[in-house]
């Protein structure tokens, strides 16, 4: 049961993307259409799973002073293995995401996860709070993306929704972007303020 | 020469990082409520970046590309980075108090500000050389630059308008910086050289 209630608190309570705002490049950079969302929130939360467990795993052996550090070794690392990963099974895939895989390293959910959750649960709390944010960020990612993909040219994850005729192209490209993540925590927002008034 | 220009005119506008690239936006969201510390913000990422750039240039090409660690990549990367970043704080503590006390606070931010390492990687991916990539990082910086400023502008003027309580806030700066994006879309036609 607590297990899950760690799990609820990532995907909703502390959803990284429409709640705490963190990684925000990611968001709006691969969420061209559906597929590259979901792809790339599965790679993310692939990394933070393994990079809480580590880190949860060496807390005790690393010096207070150096901690950021090491957890960014220990991150890179995992991201480095996804790269080979990728380059070796998926490249086509790892293609279109492109420069957002290597800058995985440097998104804050993962930093901030170790930094907030890891570094002082145990591994399997910190296991499953990966997984919990990791599935947050994945839903966000692919939300935006399906909406992008369906404004933008009618199909969700390729599957036609609106007619051959429809197509937005701005929504595929940067404003888009923006715009379609502008409105959609806004529509988060207005939905927490009403449960809570 | 002419490649030069073009890369400068392609970074700042056409391939602008915050606009059409998607990289450091956190900071993009975070320290524009102001103008003086967007352009301090500016100011900061333009020389760390440069700085880096060519630190990682050098590092590619005389330890990685010889050794054959092009693996290593981004480890080595983000880890010179983040050193790069604490030194230069040091050292600007210590000769140019002045400098210090105006860029200081933006200095550990930068560490995870993901257009530094994007635009190290991207030089590389490019194969620019290295005058090219000192070139490009700076223009890439003047861009983010540019755009921090612009949106931060905007932000001043946002703060003080009547915005139904759902948007208040990031919401509103969104769809903003999607107008702002639309805007530079304009540029998307022009090619040098």
């Amino acid at each position: 049961m607590n297990k899950l209630r760690i799990i609820y608190n990532g995907l909703i309570t502390e959803n990284p993307t429409f709640v705490l705002l963190l990684g925000m490049c990611p968001t709006l950079g691969t969420t061209g259409s559906a597929i590259t969302g979901l792809s790339m929130g599965l790679a993310t939360s692939g990394v933070l799973v393994c990079s809480n467990a580590a880190i949860s795993g060496i807390k005790n052996m690393v010096p207070d002073k150096v901690r950021i550090p090491a957890y960014i070794v220990v991150i890179a690392t995992f991201v480095t293995l996804l790269q080979m990963f990728m380059q070796a099974y998926l490249p086509s895939l790892n293609e279109s995401l492109g420069i957002f895989i290597p800058l995985i390293v440097v998104n804050c959910i993962l930093l901030g996860r170790a930094e907030a959750y890891a570094s002082r649960r145990s591994v399997i709390d910190s296991v499953f709070d990966g997984i919990g944010i990791g599935c947050g960020f994945t839903v966000a990612l692919t939300m935006l993306g399906s909406i992008r993909e369906l404004l933008g040219t009618g199909t969700v994850f390729g599957a036609r929704i609106f007619p051959e005729t429809y197509g937005s192209l701005l929504f595929v490209l940067a404003p888009g972007a923006f715009i379609a993540l502008g409105f959609l925590i806004a529509i988060i927002n207005h939905v927490r303020n009403r449960k809570q008034s | 020469m002419i490649t030069y220009i073009s890369i400068i005119i392609t970074a700042i506008f056409v391939n602008n990082i915050v606009f059409a690239q998607f990289l450091g936006i956190c900071p993009f969201l975070g320290v524009s409520k102001k103008l003086s510390s967007a352009a301090g913000m500016g100011a900061a990422v333009t020389f760390v970046m440069a700085l880096a750039t060519c630190v990682t240039w050098l590092l590619q090409k005389y330890v990685l590309d010889v050794f054959g660690l092009g693996y290593m990549q981004t480890i080595l990367f983000i880890l010179v980075i983040a050193a790069l970043v604490q030194m230069l704080e040091i050292i600007l503590k210590k000769i140019a108090p002045a400098l210090y006390s105006a860029l200081g606070v933006f200095l550990p931010l930068i560490t995870t500000n993901c257009a530094v390492l994007g635009v190290a990687i991207l030089v590389i991916q490019k194969g620019f050389s290295l005058g090219e990539s000192l070139v490009y990082s700076v223009a890439t910086a003047l861009g983010f630059t540019l755009a921090l400023v612009l949106f931060a502008g905007i932000r001043e003027r946002l703060a003080l308008t009547e915005v139904p309580a759902a948007m208040r806030g990031v919401p509103i700066a969104l769809i903003c910086a999607g107008l702002l994006a639309m805007a530079f879309m304009g540029f998307a036609g022009i090619s040098i050289g």
